[in-house]
């Protein structure tokens, strides 16, 4: 780094470190975050949960369809062999969301916001460094992680298989990517907005994975459908289906969806961060 | 330099901050004192942007914090021991912070070494004792050599030996010309380390004053005085403005006199002193005069 030149005399001496090399800027702050984002047994361990649910679900779900069988899915034909290798999706969400949430709740519930805080005051920029990030981390392991599970998924089940260049197979792999990135950046805007780790994992955990049932349940059938079509987990899971489906979106329009839930949590979460005392 | 204007801080109904105003110079130790419960946190934080003031003003250098392209080079602070992630070495946590405005790796290094933690700098920080995580936070403070520093109740949980380290260390950075501004419930603490004080209780200023003049002023001194013909003496001290209480058998405290009044008016009337001291109350008497009104939680002994 530049400002590598204070040396121990002049620190103690209190010689003025030229004070135009010592300033916050957002890349700075990005790099502060990274350091703590990798400093943390449990960021390790939750990766490495995720990256293991969504290959070996996956793997898993793959050698069902090579043997015949096609799980408990009573829709057959949809649970095709894209489908089946990318099986974890949904675990590897709860997984990333958690991670989502730990990295920006447990500063409220260890009391480190404060210092992150009295290090950067205009705030913001801590929460803009979090989920550059999350994103970068979580996206590029979520990618290699989906290739993995589709790339053995399909060697697995073999002459069924399919392959790289089949309509819709890019777009559901790297979707999932977006799609675990996207879970995290809500769980970590929820963090952000609610300060609690149950609070927000309860959040994240009831509105991406229970909503959807549940409006099913209660909403009268005849108009339930519009309103599910639109959940950021059926937004999310239009984006990657391979194969359309009535009663869900078309794949730009999910994944336009589900994007508009993150902004819309982040600016929840950024304006908490920035109104409320920490 | 710090400064304080009219700030005020209120939760609902309860006022926890009320219209202070004050100045932290450079150079000196000041001391910002108080009962439990006084305010003196809550100040802090707003100084620091943390918080944010239902009314009024805090500035640092000039400007508020917050506005500081290097917030960390201005102002270093010790908040409380517990504004670490447990899950983190105490050496990450100092370089995730230092970071944030391009200090270098060996100045953490260097941090680590002039608050002692050399041995457990690798140490997850939710394993430290209070003593080391009070450390952990000068350290943090130090980091960018900041101009201003602000420790709230830095000594709590330190040693005998840490308490010592500490207080000559805010001494030595104030001789270099730095802002030092301490709080403590502590007078006796203060006395020892500030060379001014900012007294507070129940978010009110009571006194921004010297250490010397804020005993001055807290209490006035007593004469203890000692003599085989007390009954006599007493009655010739006694007067209007004059308080004579008598300790023992033989012997009186007398306020509103000096010792010298004392000693002259005993020879003029050719009665023996086998004692004549001036009595200066303690530091934290004096403290305890001057914010016995505005103590948070009182015991009903004392309020009597």
């Amino acid at each position: 780094m530049s400002t590598a030149t204070l040396s121990p005399k002049t620190a103690r001496h209190a010689e003025p470190v030229a004070p135009q090399k010592l300033k916050v800027t957002q890349a700075r702050v990005i790099r502060s975050e990274w350091i703590k984002f990798w400093s943390l047994r449990s960021t390790v361990v939750t990766l490495a949960v995720a990256v293991a649910l969504l290959v070996g679900i996956g793997l898993l779900a793959a050698s069902m369809v090579g043997t015949g069988e096609t799980g408990p899915g009573p829709d057959g034909p949809s649970f095709g062999p894209v489908d089946a290798s990318l099986a974890g999706l949904t675990f590897a969400q709860l997984a990333f969301g958690t991670l989502g949430v730990l990295f920006m709740a447990s500063e409220y519930s260890t009391g480190m916001i404060r210092s992150s805080l009295t290090a950067v005051p205009k705030r913001l920029p801590v929460l803009w460094g979090k989920i550059a990030v999350f994103t970068g981390v979580a996206f590029l392991l979520g990618l290699a992680a989906a290739a993995i599970a589709f790339t053995g998924g399909q060697a697995i089940i073999g002459d069924g298989g399919a392959s790289w260049s089949d309509p819709g197979v890019a777009r559901a792999v790297i979707g999932s990517a977006v799609i675990l990135t996207g879970s995290g950046i809500i769980g970590l805007a929820l963090g952000a907005l609610l300060r609690s780790m149950p609070a927000a994992i309860t959040t994240l955990f009831g509105v991406m994975f229970l909503l959807s049932g549940i409006a099913g349940l209660l909403l009268p059938s005849s108009w339930s459908d519009d309103v599910v079509q639109f959940l950021p987990s059926n937004a999310g899971n239009a984006f990657t289906a391979v194969t359309q489906s009535s009663g869900t979106l078309s794949p730009w329009a999910g994944l336009a969806v589900f994007a508009a839930y993150v902004v819309a949590v982040v600016a929840a979460g950024a304006w908490r961060l920035k109104r409320s005392d920490a | 330099m710090i400064e304080v204007h009219e700030l005020t801080k209120r939760y609902g109904a309860k006022t926890a901050v009320d219209s202070l105003t004050f100045t932290v110079r450079p150079g000196i130790v000041t001391g910002f004192l108080g009962p439990n419960g006084a305010g003196k946190s809550t100040t802090m934080r707003m100084i620091l942007g943390l918080d944010r003031p239902t009314s009024g003003t805090a500035t640092i250098n000039g400007r508020p914090y917050a506005e500081h392209t290097a917030p960390l080079k201005q102002a270093g602070a010790l908040l409380d021991a517990k504004a670490v992630h447990t899950g983190r070495s105490a050496f990450h946590h100092l370089l995730a912070m230092a970071a944030t405005i391009g200090v270098p790796r060996s100045r953490v290094d260097e941090v680590i070494d002039i608050v002692g933690l050399h041995e457990v700098a690798r140490k997850r920080a939710g394993a430290f004792s209070l003593g080391m995580g009070q450390r952990l936070g000068i350290a943090s403070a130090l980091l960018a050599d900041p101009e201003v520093l602000i420790l709230d109740e830095p000594v709590n949980g330190l040693d005998p030996e840490g308490i010592l380290w500490i207080r000559h260390l805010m001494q030595g950075l104030a001789a270099q010309g730095r802002t030092v501004f301490v709080s403590s419930h502590l007078m006796s603490e203060m006395a020892l380390t500030a060379e001014h004080l900012v007294v507070v209780g129940r978010g009110k200023l009571i006194a921004d004053v010297s250490v010397a003049e804020f005993i001055e002023q807290a209490a006035s001194d007593t004469v203890l005085v000692r003599s085989p013909r007390a009954v006599e003496l007493h009655d010739l001290l006694a007067g209007p403005g004059v308080t004579v209480i008598s300790v023992e058998r033989g012997a009186f405290e007398i306020s509103g006199l000096s010792a010298a009044q004392v000693g002259d008016r005993a020879a003029a009337a050719g009665i023996a002193l086998h004692e004549l001291t001036v009595q200066r109350p303690s530091l934290e008497e004096a403290f305890m005069e001057l914010t016995k009104d505005a103590v948070e939680y009182q015991t009903v002994g004392a309020a009597a």
